[in-house]
Formats: structure tokens, C-alpha cells, sequence
């Protein structure tokens, strides 16, 4: 942010997801100052995570780095990683935002140069890969991490090892005893997008995920295909390390049902068909079945939907299946109900099933807005209220990361209405 | 640059100092590369570190810094601070040090001489580089507006003007019928749009109408069409034929005194008070030229042909009708069967009518389950004793939208998961749908008053067939903008006809710099969708006028003022240039030679790569930038049997890939010395000529996916240079080389792990031909 602007023509952006950096880098390029908020130790959010989109089966970090190089190059947008807004206070075009930044234990000063790393002989489960794998408790959050800068486990940070190791950085970047600091910002508007978390599907207690090892979930899949996740991108089944030749993907678990997400996610049905098309790359001779309610490859991804249904390796049912048992010999799920099209009822063993879960948004989670300055409808999505705090992306609805896009471009035009209008 | 003073700065940060010679690596900056500030710190992006740099520039009028040290990706922001006039990066970390470790069969005498020598090249390079570029002057002109001109007057674009003018930017919107409002105005109600989604809006129309025809920012034509489009971003002049009278302005149409401005007032003062010479007569057409800095496509869409449907039962009876039809009706309060006016309660909606079927639309467009539901609402709320049957292949109703499907479900409409068998006309008037149900899995015949196809939506843009992978920019097909380049009239198109480029990630480029498309036109949507996607597009134009206000690049290199400079005296009137831009910014004089236009421009260079002539060049990037890099390198005598292998690579996503080996310690060849490229469109076959001559063995070229899925950022860059490479044969046939010296390969950006292999792979290849023989010239 340049220095001799005033702050009170500050747009703030909370969440540096694909939503939250859209938003940044389309108001800074109109030629605004922005401050982007992210409560992780880097910026890309569940993108970052995702191992290729759909339809292109393109690589997220293609588009990402994009974005990346847009924020590096522009010196009106200030961003700040492991950083959470506690406190609102004011009105539109002037409001104080207070901002709680944890310690990330690894100063401004770090090249990335992993001296640390190699050094650091405790390991932690790595939050990126979803706690499938280990990682150094000082590490770069992942491979294409953007900030490029190491961070500590606070954990780790108490222990002696951790001022050892600080010890070891030839620049002076680690730094154990760093605490969290609170600034207060004055901006003039907010844009709040705080993206979403993987409906935990350990609720759906007839699915059994987090009792039977091989049922999954579809942003674990992703790591799982990714070949920088845990099993360097083999897709083998969580139980005994088996090549995954024959799979099943259960729609809608969790979503569209009143018990738990009444609402449709959007993403999964395409998420699935793709993740069929890592599995078939993968082994040619797998089989795959994806139990569907319907199948919602919205618009122009119907494309998609379309070239998945020529592989005759892959069988849809449509059918929301009632449970999932385990063999406990075999550790094979079997998925059981009744096929909605044929009356026939199936109790089918997987080498491993994958349960596409829905979006809960964070606005519903860990990431509220006070109500005073906004409405929320029953699943906790913001309904945008044109008061100075504009919502975009999944903080509004379950969406494609396109629509996200979109709803984010369009956020960056209201927060700089307020900045206009003074 | 004139007056240039270089200063070297080599970090010795990171391991560098420990595993380079640095002293040779200073010596050889000095006394080789002759620049006269040559210095070495322990931590260079420290503020120490930048603090020397500084003092440099202050004291000993450095204006040029060349930075060794990591790569160019990283640390930008801090040496960005610099605010140096020109500023290069030589990579020693992640593309030498991090990729070249001693493995047990190494000789270490040899290999430690085999890293030094990549090191001494790569910074050869970078000096040599700075001294070929000069700071990029920023375009500019006089004749800049930042007007936005939205075509379109339905929902997209009087969201997209009422946006842009509260903004603060004056709008020029231009309609093609009477009135504002386009379909949605023409509708009874729309789906819901908030908490807890289940009941039936307004049409917003009204409301958006009343907003934009009495703002002061905007400008109306009506009955409007555009006769051409010429110029570019901030300079378009458009010319805009008009119906009589149709032409106003919020302060004219709120009765305020007229600005003095020169065109005819409001539609309610039709012919009177005009002021300038274009003012028009009720009984004559009216023609207007505007000065425009973006452009808004917000021309909505077509609906599907229903006479093509005659498998769904249109035209075996008057009441088959379209769901457009039955909107209509039930505007009027009057929901009858069209063929003898008896109340239709029973009415029965087709979805998918023609949509998501290979023999019309293959596309799914997204709103027609909402639609339909809705619609079926409206039957319900006429007749107290109606049933609706909604015959489905999916529902389709997105995140919240699920909630209105309970409420349609709850008020009795009936889902039916089916294909329509046959349509006939009933014993009592009716009709009878023949129903294969899918889920009771009987066939089951249903007698209604109405059977209503919800048809889907085409982009309304310079397209005749939709199933067509047809790209009509050549063309002078029926064109909404009439733009005069050389490459056509029309914005070019992807599949089914939508103009946009990159649509997940950045969904509202064109390939038309400054034309933003926005609304059903890039992607078939709803109404509260293409709302919130024309205040995107108002953004999307805002940012291009700014942008180019200040004389520089939109995405995906955005803020960059350099832009290429065209030596037309050298021109041969080849055209490649002004064919192969993909962004069609350069046109053609009368005598063939281009006419480049600036704020068209992305700066990607393919126009450089094209030209056989190097007549375009960058201040800060052109081949013989890049020629003077590469030959710089030593070539090693070919009895050393140290080959070499120039690699191109794709600075977008193959460097960062090449960075991520050394972030990963892979290993790569110490034989490779990488030249990263804006675009592989910008690679010229001279280069490989060049780098032949100079006596490398082999050149690597390394660019996105092309093709259907292509992931170039600029479009069409590496299918271009992927074209180029095929006439390189001939170019080394000249030389008496092999063809296969010279490769191009698609490396994405996560693409570290094989990458290695792939360049082994090649040298491999290479090794098979022996050295090149143009060594020992």
C-alpha cells in the first residue's frame, strides 16, 4: 500500500482464497488500495488444494501464479497471511477493522533457502494434505506457497528444538518467541470473502468416514490424486496401500439432505466426474460407479459431464445409497440401497468409496460477520445488504470457482463504490 | 538506454557464496561483461542489502541493477522497492545451485566447472541484457475516454451501466429495440432471489429502467444498432445509428435543462430543442458517433428454435407452446389453451426442451429448471384446482435454489423423471403426453391442457450455429459490433459461441481487449447471475480505461507500459503479424503494412515472434535482446564434450516449473542455459537459426497446452510458435542440421517431477546426432 494514501480509501478483503484474491487484485488494478487478509500461512485457499479443475483438467496453480504475479507487482495491495479480523467497528467509509495476526514464528527476513527444514528433525501432520502425511514442524506451507516463507508448528515453537533451529537460519528468520500482534485497520470498505470448509462428513454416521479406512472424502481425494500429496499422487487405498481398481463415488452425502446441508453444492457432481477421470488415467482397466440423486454438470460444463459418460468403465446409478458397511476381513466398503431407476437393491464392495461432501461456508463456521452489519440466510450465507461490507463468493453461496470469480469481480465494483462515494 | 550505468549486484546468500566462485563470477561482470559497479552482499534482500543497491543509485547514478541471486519469481516485491529504472534477475539459486548436486559418479573437479560455467552464463546473459533494453515509455494519447459503453438493454446491461455511471463513469448504453429492459421486463415474476427462497419476485427491471433512464451518466440509444466499431480501447469511435428520436440522456428525460451537449434530447421531446447537427426528425433514423474507452457485450440471448422440435410434440398442436410463449399468457392473466381459450390447469413443462441433446443444444443453460418451476408457480396461483407435471432428465437447482425446489415440490408439482414418447392432440381438446417414468418405469400417458418447452439459451453474438465450432472473426457474418480489424467484425468465439476466453479462471477476458462480455452472452445464466456478472464486466471495462489511462497493460500482464514499436520501413507486407496477434491489434494500411494499435495490445510479443523481419520490437524485449543473451554464453569446443541446449521457456508456467526443481533439489543437467519468454508466441524462428549458428546442439522449447484445452494465457501463443517450429526444418535443412535438433514440448506448471526426464530425454536425442558441427565456426 503506498504510504501517502489515506486510509480511509482502504478497501480491506477478508480471505485470500481464490474469491478473496480475485477481489484484491481487481480492485487494486482499477487502481485502489487494498489490504488482503488470509488466516492461513498462504494465499489460494481450497484452490490451492484442488489437484486439477474441471473441465480442462487444468492445474489451479496455472491460474494461481497468474494472480500471484499480479499481488507482487502491484504495490497497492498489503497482504497479511495467518491473519483473522476480530472486530468490526464504524460504518461504511469508515469503518476499523481489527486484525489479529498469529505468529508465524519466521520473520520477513526468510528466503526460503530450507536450511531450517533440513535441520528440523520434528515432524507434524501436514494440515495441507489434510493431516494425510508428515511435514517438518518449520516448513513452506506447500510447494507453489505464495507468500514464499517458512512457518512454524506453535507447537514446536515452545520447544528448545524450535530456538535451536533458530539458531541455524543464516538470515536471523525464525524467531520462536514472536506472538500475535493486533492492529487496528481504518478502511472504507470490506469485501468478505472467507470461502468455505468441507462439510465434515463423520456427521453422516451411516457412511462411516473416520471408522472404515477406505471411504474418503473428495477434497482428501484431491490431495490423494495430487502427485505432491501424501502418496506422491498414487491413488492407493488408505488401508493396506492397494492400487484403487474398483471405486465408488456417493453424491449428495450430506447435501441436499435436511439432516445435514439442505442445500446442493454445486461443485461435486462435476468434482466426482472428474476425480473418475484421475482414477481411470490412472488404471486403465479401474472401474468406477458414481450414485447420484442428479447429475448437476450446470451449463456450459455439461461438455464435461458428456465425454466422462463415453468411458464405458464408468456405471452411474442413480440412487442415494442408505449405509455403508466395511468387510472387516478385507477392509473392502460395501455400499448398500436400492437403485431408483431399476427397484434393484445392491450391496456392492469397493476397494475404496469416495464421499463427494458439500461446501459449508465459514460465514456459518469460524468466520461470522457481526450481524449488525449483515443478513444471513438460514445456512449462514451472507445476503449482500449494499452497507459497505459486500460478501462474494462462498461467503453467499455454494459455488464454481468461475462464479466465485465472478462474484468476486462484481464485489471489487461495490467496495469501490464506497471509496467513491467518500 | 542512454547514459545507462549498470550495477551488478551478486548475493551470496543461500549457499551461492559457498558452492559458486564468486570472485570469478565478480571478475568476469567487471572485466568481460564491463560493468562498472560490481559488488557482492551476504544477504541481498535484506535491508542492508538494499540499502547498498541505494546508495549506488544515489551516489553512483546506478540506473540499471542487475540482481544475481534467486529467481526471478521471488523476493519481487522487495527489490520492486527499488523503484530502479531498469531492473533484471539472474537466476543462481533455483536454476544452478538448487538443481546441480554431486552425485557419487561425478567427477567433482568437473562438475563444480560444469556449475560455475552455467553460473557465468546465466549472468553473462542478464548483463547482456540490460544494455539491449531501454524503460518502457508509457503509451499515451489525448484522445483518451473512459466513457463505457454497454450494448445490450436487458438486465445484464442496465445492471452493467447503472454500475459503471454510479462509479462515477459516464455511460453510452445502446439498445436495439424501443424499450429497456429486454426479456426480463417482459416477465410476470422471477425466481427468488433471497431468504428463504420460496417466493416469487418482481422483475427487477423496473426498478434498474427507472435508475438508469434518469442518470446523468448515461446516455440512451434506442432502436439502436452499431453501423462499425473502429479504433481500440480508450479511442473506440463507434458509430451508432439510431431509431427517431430514441436518444436521450437522464437529464434531458428529467426535464433538466439540456447540457449544450450536441445531440437531441429525450424521447419525450422528440425533434425539438436539438442542438447539433445529428439531431434527427421524427420521421428520419438518426446516426451518432461516440468516442468510447470499454465496451460491455451484454446482448443476452436467442432461444432455441422450437420448430426443431418436433419430437417433443411442437406443432401437432397449438398448445404446444414454448415456455417464452407461456410467460406471455401468464403476463396477461389469461393461462388458457391456446387452441380454443379454455383455462389451462393442467399444464405440463418440458425441460431440457432441445437442451442437453447432441441433435440441438448439447449445452445444459443452467435457469430453465428454476424457470420452469417458477412457471409452474404461476399455474397454481391462477387455479385453485391446478396440477403441473415438470418432465425432467436432472433437476438442476443449484445451492440455495434447492429450497425452491421443495417449495414447488410442496405445492403440488409433479416430477417426473422421463422422456416424452409422443404428443398428440386429446379426445376433449387437450393434449396427451406420452411419458416413459423413468422411476415408476412405466410408461404412463398424461392428459393437459398445455405442454410448455422450456428452451434454452444461445449467446446472442455473431453466430449462426451454435453446435458449430465456428470462430467467424474473418467473417462479416452478422456482427453486434461491426469492428474494423483486420481480423473481422466479430469477437472471436469458442465453442457454441460464446466470446470469452478463459472461463474458469478469468471469465470475463475477451479476445478483444477492452470488450468485456457479460450476462447469458458468455455463459447461459439466470437473472440474479447475470446481474452480479454485469457488475463484474462494469469492473472489467472500468479497469481497462484506467488501466490504459495511465499506459498500461490489462491481463495477464497487467501494469506492464512497455508495448512493440514497428520498424514499418523494414516491412515486407507479410501479414503475419496482423494475422497471428491474438488479440487482433494491429490492422493493415492500404499498402499492407501493419497499423499497430497500442491499447489493444497485451504485450506478448507474438507479433515479434511472427515478424521474419524483427522489425517489432519492445523497448525492453526483442530478438535481438534475446540473440545477444544467448550467444553471449560460452560454447564449450567440441572436443570438451560439454553440450549445450538453449531452452525457451514459458515464463508463465514452465519457469516457475524449473524453479520448483530447484525448490525440490531435483536435479537438471548443467548443459542448459534457459531464456524464459513473455509467450511462446513470442519465439522467432530466427532465434533457432541463431542459436544454431552460435553453435548450441540443440533448442528446447517449452510452452502451455494448446488445442481445445489450451491453457495459454495469451490464447493462441504456443500453438503459434508450435506451427512456426513446423517450418524450422527447412531453416536447418539450410544449415545441413537435423530437424529433430530443435523441440517443442508442453510442460505445465506442475510439472517439476518430470521435467528433468523430459530435458534428459532430449539431450539423449541429441547425443545420437553428435555436436553440432557449426561449433568450430
Amino acid at each position: 500500500m503506498a504510504e501517502d494514501n489515506t486510509a480511509s480509501h482502504t478497501i480491506l478483503v477478508v480471505g485470500g482464497g481464490m474469491s478473496g484474491l480475485t477481489a484484491a487484485v481487481e480492485a487494486a488494478e482499477v487502481g485502489y488500495d487494498v489490504i488482503l487478509v488470509e488466516k492461513n500461512p498462504y494465499l489460494g485457499g481450497r484452490v490451492a488444494q484442488i489437484n486439477q479443475y474441471f473441465p480442462k483438467l487444468c492445474t489451479p496453480s496455472c491460474g494461481l501464479e497468474i494472480n500471484f504475479q499480479r499481488i507482487r507487482n502491484n504495490p497497492r495491495i498489503s497482504t497479511y497471511t495467518m491473519a483473522e479480523v476480530t472486530h468490526i467497528a464504524g460504518e461504511e467509509g469508515n469503518f476499523t477493522v481489527t486484525v489479529r495476526q498469529n505468529p508465524r514464528h519466521v520473520n520477513e527476513k526468510c528466503t526460503a533457502c530450507g536450511v531450517c527444514a533440513e535441520a528440523c528433525t520434528t515432524e507434524i501432520d501436514d494440515p495441507f494434505n489434510f493431516d494425510l502425511s508428515k511435514v517438518k514442524a518449520i516448513r513452506k506451507p506447500h510447494m507453489m506457497a505464495y507468500p514464499l516463507r517458512y512457518v512454524m508448528d506453535p507447537e514446536f515453537a515452545k520447544s528448545d528444538a524450535a530456538k535451536m533451529l533458530a539458531e541455524k537460519c543464516p538470515v536471523k528468520a525464525i524467531e520462536p518467541d514472536m506472538e500475535a500482534k493486533q492492529i487496528d485497520i481504518p478502511v472504507s470498505s470490506i469485501v468478505w470473502s472467507t470461502g468455505w470448509t468441507p462439510f465434515d462428513a463423520s456427521k453422516i454416521h451411516a457412511y462411516g468416514f473416520g471408522h472404515y479406512q477406505n471411504v474418503s472424502t473428495n477434497m482428501h481425494f484431491e490431495r490423494i490424486a495430487n502427485k505432491y500429496g501424501p502418496t506422491g499422487g498414487k491413488i492407493v487405498r488408505p488401508s493396506d496401500g492397494k492400487e484403487v481398481k474398483n471405486i465408488a463415488f456417493i453424491q449428495c452425502a450430506g447435501s441436499r439432505d435436511h439432516n445435514y446441508l439442505p442445500y446442493c453444492s454445486r461443485v461435486c457432481c462435476l468434482a466426482s466426474m472428474k476425480q473418475a477421470t484421475y482414477v481411470r488415467n490412472q488404471y486403465p482397466d479401474a472401474k468406477v460407479t458414481i450414485y447420484y440423486i442428479d447429475l448437476r454438470a450446470m451449463d456450459r460444463y455439461e461438455a464435461f459431464q458428456k465425454k466422462v459418460e463415453t468411458d464405458e468403465n464408468i456405471t452411474w446409478i442413480k440412487s442415494k445409497p442408505a449405509s455403508l458397511e466395511e468387510n472387516p476381513n478385507t477392509k473392502d466398503p460395501i455400499v448398500i440401497g436400492e437403485d431408483t431407476l431399476t427397484g434393484e437393491r445392491y450391496a456392492t464392495p469397493y476397494d475404496m468409496v469416495v464421499l463427494a461432501t458439500g461446501m459449508e461456508t465459514n460465514t456459518a463456521l469460524n468466520a461470522k460477520v457481526p450481524a449488525k452489519f449483515v443478513s444471513y440466510d438460514e445456512y449462514g450465507f451472507i445476503v449482500n445488504q449494499g452497507n459497505g461490507l459486500t460478501a462474494s463468493g462462498c461467503s453467499t453461496a455454494p459455488l464454481d470457482v468461475a462464479s466465485a470469480v465472478q462474484s468476486s469481480t462484481a464485489a471489487a465494483l461495490k467496495a469501490i463504490q464506497t471509496v467513491v462515494k467518500g | 538506454m542512454e547514459n545507462q550505468k549498470i550495477g551488478c549486484y551478486i548475493c551470496t546468500g543461500c549457499g551461492i557464496g559457498d558452492l559458486l566462485d564468486i570472485k570469478l563470477l565478480e571478475d568476469m561482470a567487471t572485466k568481460e561483461s564491463r560493468i562498472p559497479v560490481v559488488r557482492t552482499h551476504a544477504f541481498l534482500c535484506g535491508e542492508e542489502g538494499l540499502t547498498t543497491i541505494r546508495h549506488d543509485m544515489q551516489n553512483e547514478a546506478v540506473n540499471t541493477v542487475v540482481i544475481a541471486a534467486c529467481s526471478p519469481r521471488v523476493h519481487v516485491e522487495t527489490f520492486r522497492q527499488l523503484e530502479a529504472p531498469l531492473l533484471d534477475r539472474v537466476n543462481l539459486r533455483e536454476q544452478v545451485i538448487w538443481v546441480q548436486h554431486l552425485k557419487e559418479e561425478d567427477d567433482k573437479d568437473v562438475f563444480e566447472e560444469d556449475r560455475q560455467m552455467a553460473a557465468e552464463d546465466y549472468l553473462r546473459m542478464g548483463c547482456a541484457k540490460v544494455k539491449k533494453m531501454d524503460p518502457p515509455e508509457p503509451f499515451d494519447d489525448p484522445g483518451l475516454s473512459k466513457t463505457i459503453m454497454v450494448v445490450g438493454g436487458g438486465v445484464s446491461g442496465l445492471t452493467a451501466a447503472k454500475e459503471a455511471a454510479d462509479t462515477g463513469y459516464d455511460v453510452v448504453l445502446v439498445e436495439k429495440d424501443a424499450e429497456l429492459g429486454g426479456r426480463v421486463a417482459q416477465m410476470l415474476k422471477v425466481s427468488p432471489v433471497k431468504p428463504p427462497y420460496d417466493q416469487l419476485e418482481q422483475p427487477p427491471t423496473a426498478a434498474l429502467i427507472a435508475a438508469v433512464e434518469g442518470h446523468d451518466k448515461i446516455k440512451i440509444y434506442k432502436k439502436a444498432t452499431i453501423k462499425e466499431t473502429t479504433g481500440a480501447p480508450g479511442l473506440f469511435d463507434v458509430k451508432i445509428e439510431y431509431g427517431a428520436g430514441e436518444y436521450s440522456t437522464g437529464e434531458d428525460s428529467t426535464g433538466e435543462d439540456s447540457t449544450g451537449e450536441d445531440y437531441s434530447t429525450g424521447e419525450d421531446s422528440t425533434g425539438e430543442d436539438s442542438t447539433g447537427e445529428d439531431s434527427t426528425g421524427e420521421d428520419s433514423t438518426g446516426e451518432n458517433s461516440e468516442r468510447i474507452g470499454a465496451i460491455v457485450v451484454a446482448t443476452g440471448y436467442t432461444l432455441y428454435d422450437e420448430t426443431k422440435l418436433t419430437h417433443l410434440g411442437h406443432g401437432t398442436s397449438p398448445d404446444v407452446i414454448t415456455a417464452w410463449e407461456f410467460e406471455q399468457m401468464a403476463k396477461a392473466g389469461n393461462i388458457v389453451r391456446k387452441s380454443d381459450g379454455q383455462p389451462a390447469k393442467r399444464v405440463a413443462f418440458s425441460l431440457c426442451a432441445g437442451s442437453r441433446d447432441v441433435q440441438h443444444l448439447e449445452y445444459c443453460s443452467g435457469a430453465c429448471c428454476t424457470y420452469s418451476m417458477k412457471q409452474a408457480l404461476y399455474v397454481t396461483e391462477q387455479y385453485e384446482d391446478a396440477s403441473t407435471f415438470l418432465i425432467y432428465q436432472e433437476i438442476r437447482t443449484p445451492g440455495q435454489m434447492e429450497d425452491f425446489y421443495r417449495k414447488v415440490q410442496n405445492e403440488g408439482g409433479v416430477f417426473i423423471k422421463g422422456d416424452i414418447n409422443k404428443v398428440a392432440s386429446g379426445s376433449n381438446g387437450g393434449l396427451t403426453v406420452d411419458i416413459n417414468d423413468k422411476l415408476l418405469r412405466t410408461p404412463e400417458s398424461l392428459d393437459v391442457d398445455l405442454l410448455v418447452l422450456a428452451t434454452g439459451m444461445m449467446p446472442n453474438i455473431d453466430t449462426t450455429d451454435p453446435n458449430q465450432e465456428t470462430d467467424l472473426s474473418a467473417s462479416d457474418a452478422n456482427s453486434v459490433l461491426n469492428l474494423q480489424y483486420r481480423q473481422g467484425p466479430s469477437l472471436p468465439l469458442l465453442k457454441w459461441g460464446f466470446p470469452d476466453s478463459h472461463y474458469i479462471c478469468f471469465p470475463y477476458e475477451t479476445r478483444r481487449t477492452g470488450i468485456h462480455a457479460a450476462g447469458p452472452v458468455r455463459r447461459p445464466m439466470g437473472i440474479s447471475s447475470s446481474m452480479t456478472d454485469a457488475t463484474g464486466a462494469a469492473l472489467k471495462a472500468i479497469q481497462t480505461v484506467e488501466s490504459i489511462g495511465r499506459g498500461a497493460a490489462v491481463h495477464p500482464r497487467v501494469g506492464d507500459l512497455s508495448y512493440p514499436s514497428f520498424r514499418v520501413d523494414g516491412c515486407t507486407q507479410c501479414k503475419r503479424c496482423t494475422e497471428e496477434c491474438p488479440f487482433g491489434a494491429i490492422n493493415e494500411d492500404d499498402k499492407s503494412n501493419p497499423l499497430f494499435n497500442p491499447t489493444r495490445c497485451r504485450r506478448c510479443g507474438t507479433c515479434m515472434g511472427a515478424c521474419p523481419q524483427k522489425i517489432i520490437s519492445f523497448s525492453n524485449y526483442s530478438v535481438d535482446m534475446i540473440s545477444t543473451m544467448f550467444k553471449e554464453c560460452e560454447i564449450p569446443e567440441e572436443d570438451e564434450e560439454k553440450p549445450r541446449i538453449l531452452i525457451f521457456a514459458c515464463e508463465n508456467d514452465a519457469y516457475p516449473a524449473l524453479d520448483m526443481i530447484g525448490h525440490n533439489r531435483g536435479i537438471l543437467t548443467p548443459y542448459i542455459r534457459v531464456v524464459p519468454l513473455r509467450c511462446m508466441g513470442s519465439m522467432n524462428l530466427v532465434w533457432v537459426a541463431d542459436a544454431m549458428s552460435a553453435g548450441y546442439d540443440g533448442v528446447l522449447l517449452m510452452g502451455c497446452r494448446h488445442g481445445d484445452d489450451y491453457q495459454c494465457h495469451f490464447v493462441r501463443g504456443s500453438a503459434l510458435a508450435e506451427t512456426r517450429l513446423n517450418k524450422v526444418a527447412e531453416t536447418l535443412d539450410r544449415l545441413q542440421l537435423e530437424s529433430e535438433r530443435v523441440k517443442m514440448i508442453e510442460v505445465n506448471i506442475m510439472d517439476s517431477d518430470i521435467l528433468p526426464d523430459k530435458i534428459n530425454a532430449f539431450v539423449d536425442d541429441l547425443e545420437a546426432f553428435g555436436p553440432n558441427p557449426f561449433k568450430e565456426f
